[in-house]
């Protein structure tokens, strides 16, 4: 995990002090709610429904111990004992005080941790795969390439007041994308060209929200070291170019679209012609001193399958389950990445107390080198644990309510904070999450079922992410009450697609019914092998409209 | 008079900033001494204009920098206008004026200029800052200076860090 240098430290030390100054003068009056605004925000502060939001960064997912226990400090001394994972791998604060934030910030400082840039329009954190570094599948560690991306943004003098918000995603893995990295600002797959080159494929003007949209490739092979001036070139083009009159067509997917891709594409590369050999072109030198940070943790020689394991497997069911359902294979023989849940019914998705913060920081250290990582499914990832521990770990984390083993299921929800917390919120989002684990809670059902991304947003914010879940459900209002939109079909990996709205919206009571027949046609439709998506794709929408909105007398 | 935060201090600022051309059948009547003209005036009367010497432009932040392209080794100063200053593109004008047009005159940030973005601004090439005059421009000189250092180039700093960490 990447650790602090000098530089790092002093930069963020006197951004402390910035915002401690900042605030001082916000509380006389001196800056304007207007003029402060902008700049909370970069610091992480929101206002929300009942009272000031902190976001804080969790830069491409990575925790340590140390890291954890502040938080939880943090979360105990500052506010009310919990905290919530968001859905792009950074960590929110409901309730802290608007004069306490610069000490919270000079206070996350000391663990090389900070709220830079995780709201405004601004580059926001880089996210990545979660199994970065440990999954087979990924062709080169995409971490790396998530710091140099986070040095470069931030604090970029030309890019703190962009159009809107700006988020880049990465990705390394060669068959599945975790990151979701299409329906972002800029996605960047890793690939190698015929040559074996290592380099980018470049996605711009994917995003969510209002008009969401899968990103267009901009180009198809950019060579590593030409990564920094090309990103230059593309948030210049936009900076000067997206539209700063209407807040709803501000995010640079409107631009692509307006330019056509090939167009917009044409404008960056004219750009980056100007930029491509300045000293911000990396060099391999650079990338090597980011990498050393990256490198393997003293892995044990083992086996696949220790007889132990087998054995355990095969004498406890439930244990099975979740190995079965919450763990992923390791890159290295003997290990397994670990998934600890957040979706305990009952509490809402990515919820998580102090004391559960103190505990996993405990197990990361005992289970998995000190090392934990957010997803942006709102769980946490122990990425090296041995598989001959696997039973000690599963035993660990039950009563903390980590080893809900329904990982990737119907009840995996998605969910953002929704009305219960947001300001911006149509409808409550956690309650219906919630309903919805109550009606399916046969895990032979749902490990039936297979993989399903059931996705739900308060609003059109979309920080739910409902567009991309094979199930999304959005919150919407009607005429002063509280509804709910479902649309089916969204995918966020590489086959990415926005979902199709299925007709009108419900009321809370009915949601939980209402996904139990999109479930039932499923199940009466599919064929052996078939996802829910596939089954989607194959049928259409009619069936699953015509179930849902027959009248039953 | 009016004051201006430069790169030596805070000065008595000797320009007059014509906020808009003249509307339709009027003529251009210049006031005296140094005058900051928007571009529009200057490109219908830019030989007249460069003669005097005294003339500086002005541009909105919706307009083309390269439009100054070819003046920039004649004019004395061209200014950025920052109609809010969350509009970000006077950043971006600033950075072209200086690294691609090579303009090395005064580069003057106008408008809604405050004083948490001026580092950002000095960053991206302006030398000058015609404060928002309801801020306290005695501050300017600790808000210019609030990093001792940066990750990325910029005007001033070509090397980005990286670069010279690896140097070190
Ligand atoms: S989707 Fe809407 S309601 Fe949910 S957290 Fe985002 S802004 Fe709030």
């Amino acid at each position: 995990m990447y650790v602090y240098d000098e530089y790092d430290r002093q930069i963020l030390q006197e951004r402390v002090a910035q915002f401690r100054h900042q605030t001082a003068r916000a509380l006389t009056g001196e800056l304007s709610e207007e003029e402060f605004l902008p700049l909370r925000l970069q610091n992480g502060l929101y206002v929300q429904r009942l009272a000031p939001m902190l976001r804080i960064c969790i830069p491409y997912g990575m925790l340590n111990a140390t890291q954890l226990r502040r938080l939880a400090r943090v979360t105990r001394d500052y506010d009310k004992g919990f905290a919530h994972f968001t859905t792009r791998q950074n960590v929110q604060l409901n309730w802290p005080n608007l004069e306490d934030v610069p000490d919270i910030l000079a206070e996350l400082a000391e663990v090389e941790m900070h709220a830079n840039q995780t709201s405004g329009n601004c580059i926001r954190n880089t996210t990545t795969d979660q199994y970065a570094g440990v999954h087979a599948d990924e062709l080169i560690d995409p971490r790396p390439y998530c710091e140099v991306i986070r040095q470069w943004s931030t604090y970029h003098p030309e890019f703190a007041f962009l159009p809107r918000k700006f988020k880049i995603a990465v990705n390394a893995a060669a068959n599945t994308d975790r990151a979701a990295i299409q329906v972002h600002d800029i996605g960047l797959q890793i690939v190698r060209d015929a040559a074996g080159q290592l380099g980018f494929r470049v996605h711009a003007g994917g995003g969510l929200g209002r008009t969401p949209m899968v990103g267009p490739v901009i180009r198809e092979f950019l060579p590593e070291l030409d990564l920094l001036t090309y990103l230059e070139a593309i948030v210049r083009v936009y900076n000067r170019y997206g539209r700063r009159d209407n807040k709803y067509k501000a995010r640079i997917k409107i631009l692509v679209k307006a330019l056509t891709p090939e167009g917009f594409a044409e404008r960056v590369e004219a750009e980056w012609n100007h930029i491509k050999d300045s000293p911000s072109r990396l060099t391999p030198e650079a990338i090597e001193q980011v990498k050393v940070f990256f490198t393997e943790p003293a892995y044990a020689a083992l086996e696949d399958n220790p007889a132990a394991l087998v054995q355990a497997r095969s004498d406890d069911k439930a244990f099975n389950n979740w190995v079965t359902r919450n763990t992923e294979p390791h890159k290295k023989p003997g290990y397994r990445i670990v998934t600890l849940t957040l979706k305990k019914t009952g509490v809402p998705p990515g919820d998580i107390t102090d004391r559960q913060l103190e505990q996993v920081a405990d197990l990361c250290e005992r289970f998995s080198f000190g090392e934990v990582r957010a997803t942006h499914n709102q769980n946490l990832v122990l990425a090296d644990v041995r598989q001959d521990e696997l039973y000690a770990l599963w035993q660990a984390i039950k009563p903390l309510g980590f080893a809900t083993p329904n990982l990737n299921t119907l009840t995996d929800i998605i969910c953002c904070p929704g009305g219960d917390y947001c300001a911006l919120a149509n409808a409550k989002s956690i309650p219906v999450a919630e309903a919805i684990q109550r009606k399916f809670d046969n895990l032979d059902y749902l490990y039936d079922l297979g993989d399903i991304e059931l996705n739900i947003s308060g609003c059109m914010n979309a920080c739910g992410h409902h567009h991309v879940g094979n199930i999304g459900v959005l919150g919407v209002d009607k005429k002063g009450e509280e509804f709910y939109q479902v649309s089916l079909g969204g995918s966020s990996q590489h086959d990415a697609e926005i979902g199709k709205i299925l007709g009108p919206s419900f009321a809370q009571e009915q949601m939980p019914e209402v996904i139990e027949k999109i479930i039932n046609v499923y199940v009466e439709q599919r064929t052996d092998e078939e996802s829910f998506l596939d089954t989607f794709r194959r049928v259409g929408m009619n069936p699953f409209k015509e179930r849902v909105y027959a009248t039953n007398h | 008079m009016p004051q201006i935060i430069k790169a030596d201090g805070i000065q008595d600022d000797i320009w007059t900033l014509l906020s808009a051309a003249p509307a339709e059948g009027e003529s251009l009547n210049l006031p005296e001494g140094p005058v900051i003209v928007p571009v529009a005036v200057w490109q219908a009367e830019r030989e007249t204009l460069k003669a005097r010497g005294d003339v500086g432009v002005w541009l909105e932040s919706h307009e083309e920098p390269e439009a100054l392209a070819d003046d920039v080794t004649t004019l004395p100063l061209i200014a950025v206008n920052f109609p809010k200053f969350t509009d970000g593109r006077g950043y971006s004008i600033g950075r072209l004026l200086r690294e691609r047009f090579g303009f090395s005159g005064e580069l003057r940030a106008i408008g809604d200029v405050l004083l948490d973005q001026l580092q950002f601004m000095r960053r991206c090439g302006f030398d000058a800052y015609a404060l928002r005059s309801d801020k306290d421009i005695q501050q300017a000189e600790y808000c210019l200076n609030f990093f001792s250092m940066a990750y990325q180039a910029d005007v001033h700093q070509k090397v980005p860090l990286f670069r010279r960490r690896n140097a070190s």
